[in-house]
């Protein structure tokens, strides 16, 4: 597919460079004015525009954001919510997962009559705009007693979510060879030393994609967080959105810009380190197979 | 079973039979709550909210059926037309420019390019930042004042205006901006895995017939992606009616319910305005929207497979 360049000639090889650095350039500026603001001081902001470099670095923006900044009413920075986005997040990735592995092992090696209908309608969840279903969710969180806690949140992401992990274990177990199965139960391997001793050892890649995949939507999520959790449970996202449309005083853009840039790190930093996963995850929910 | 029956008989076969019996079952077992969980919280509760839509309720949930009531007051609400004219606008525009950008910077960066896996990380980033940071920066990029306008000031064209966040009329095209940045990287993903496993001898054939690249490609590559194509389509329309997040970040609707989508209009009525009865139904025809969309696509999907 791509052996046919060699006979493109020289300016048609410099504009095609041009136009895609170009694109990298409109990618990238977003984030670069994001660092930038985040660095300067209000005078700066607004003596400066927005490419020019901060005259004189300061991190009081990000101070500020992190322990002093008004998230509505409460001006105690972004700090509280940034660890709540982690205590919801870290345990609605790691339930979703387990559950998608197991639910993907049944229905790919242990299919039962009818289960081929269930995988279809759970895919089906997956497509549903949340909205049909925020209402009577809150009544229930209500009569759980978990309305605005985390474990409510958690909870949510859980049923929410575990729709794209089955999917993703579904289809790679899927193309693992059923014989494999055959073979071990004849053996007399039963279903968990079958998952655990032949399935597991091979499915670090896809732990990796529906990991990563997960992390990135919880920690990014502004519905689920917005109706469901209020005041001390509200996530990052929440507290972000707060934070920006807070109107009291001055707007202070260099904090806003270091609030976005704290709730953006810890999904940033995993794209740099593990983008090779993130992309099979959105590829792979998107190509459904 | 058939090794039940080379073990040999009495108690040992009753334990078996036991294990037997759950060896059967535990399968079951094991997706039993997750599909409970589902069953309730997605098929349960859109009934639910069917339900609700039939109803007069305002700020708690009540069991008045007033009938279509809810959904006449919806046709007739100018803020709800409004949500919709939006709707298509944004879902129109941003399909469309995501969808152009993305198959140009796919076939660009199928032409051997060095760095191609540096470029591409750098074309997908925006994935994965939450919209609500999208948002928060592009808000601040638009800033009237201070942002692009001042930029371009600064850089001699001083006549430059740009008020589109704070313009009624033009607000909403702002939100497509901002869309379109942090989605179109993604469409490239897409269309460049297609190109991959494009047949490259196919291509080597038609340039020996003299066609040239662009030819190739207008004529049989991009032919040829039309899965690509369509489940591009479907996930942006999905993100666009979806929409929300965006909205609340940049003009949480404004100015005035200008930049208003049917989930801005659902969230605002259902749990700030107290019309839960009215919000109900705006869920329920967004559900709507989406079937119309995957039905047909699933449709096809189903139908492709079983040609294969």
């Amino acid at each position: 597919m791509t052996d046919m360049v060699r006979t493109g000639f020289r300016p048609s090889r410099i504009a095609i460079y041009g136009v895609l650095l170009l694109a990298c350039l409109v990618y990238l500026i977003p984030l670069i004015v994001m660092l930038i603001t985040s660095f300067k001081t209000p005078m700066d902001i607004r003596s400066g525009n927005l490419l020019a470099m901060p005259t004189d670095w300061t991190t009081i923006g990000w101070t500020k954001a992190w322990s002093e900044a008004c998230t509505g009413v409460q001006c105690e920075g972004v700090k509280g919510y940034f660890w709540n986005s982690f205590k919801m997040t870290v345990p609605a990735v790691m339930i979703s997962t387990l559950l998608g592995a197991f639910n993907g092992y049944v229905l790919s090696k242990w299919k039962f009559k009818g289960s081929d209908l269930l995988f279809g309608m759970l895919l089906f969840g997956c497509f549903v705009p949340f909205q049909v279903v925020l209402l009577p969710m809150a009544a229930t969180l209500g009569k759980l007693g978990m309305a605005n806690t985390t474990a409510g949140l958690v909870l949510v992401h859980v049923i929410y979510g575990v729709a794209f992990t089955t999917l993703f274990f579904r289809n790679y177990y899927v193309a693992i060879p059923d014989a494999l199965v055959k073979a071990a139960r004849l053996d007399g391997a039963g279903f968990f030393t079958i998952f655990f001793r032949i399935l597991l050892p091979m499915s670090t890649p896809i732990f990796m994609v529906s990991l990563i995949w997960q992390f990135t939507q919880i920690w990014n999520d502004f519905l689920f967080g917005v109706v469901f959790a209020s005041g001390d449970s509200q996530p990052i996202t929440v507290a972000l959105n707060n934070l920006v449309n807070t109107s009291t005083g001055v707007k202070e853009y260099n904090v806003d810009m270091a609030a976005a840039m704290i709730a953006a790190l810890p999904t940033l930093v995993v794209y740099i380190v593990a983008g090779k996963y993130f992309i099979r995850g959105l590829t792979a929910g998107s190509v459904k197979g | 079973m058939e090794h039940t029956q080379r073990r040999p008989a009495g108690v040992a076969r009753a334990s078996s039979g036991l294990m037997d019996g759950l060896q059967r079952w535990l399968p079951k077992l094991v997706v039993a709550p997750t599909f409970l969980l589902v069953g309730i919280g997605i098929y349960g509760y859109m009934l639910w909210t069917g339900v609700l839509s039939f109803t007069n309720s305002s700020f708690l949930p009540s069991y008045n059926f007033v009938g279509l009531e809810q959904y006449a007051k919806l046709m007739e609400s100018e803020r709800w037309i409004v949500a919709s004219w939006n709707l298509a606008i944004f879902g129109g525009l941003f399909i469309g420019i995501c969808l152009l950008i993305g198959v140009v910077l796919a076939i660009f960066l199928d032409q051997r390019i060095r760095q191609e896996g540096a470029i591409r990380t750098i074309y997908l980033y925006p994935m994965a930042l939450s919209m609500i940071v999208t948002g928060t920066v592009w808000r601040w990029i638009l800033n009237p004042r201070l942002g692009l306008e001042k930029l371009m000031h600064d850089w001699g064209w001083t006549s430059f205006s740009f008020d589109w966040l704070v313009n009624s009329d033009f607000a909403i095209y702002t939100i497509v901006m901002a869309a379109v940045w942090q989605a179109s990287g993604f469409v490239m993903a897409l269309f460049l895995a297609g190109l991959r496993g494009v047949d490259s001898s196919i291509i080597r054939a038609a340039r020996v017939d003299g066609a040239s690249l662009p030819v190739i490609y207008w004529k049989i590559i991009l032919p040829s992606l039309r899965p690509v194509f369509f489940s591009s389509v479907m996930v942006l329309a999905h993100i666009a009616i979806k929409s929300f997040d965006l909205v609340m970040a940049m003009t949480a609707g404004g100015p005035g319910y200008s930049t208003d989508l049917p989930a801005v209009f659902m969230y605002a009525h259902t749990f700030t305005r107290g019309q839960m009865g009215l919000g109900s139904a705006s869920a329920m025809l967004m559900l709507g929207a989406i079937l119309a969309l995957l039905v047909p696509y699933l449709y096809s999907e189903l139908r492709e497979k079983r040609h294969d």
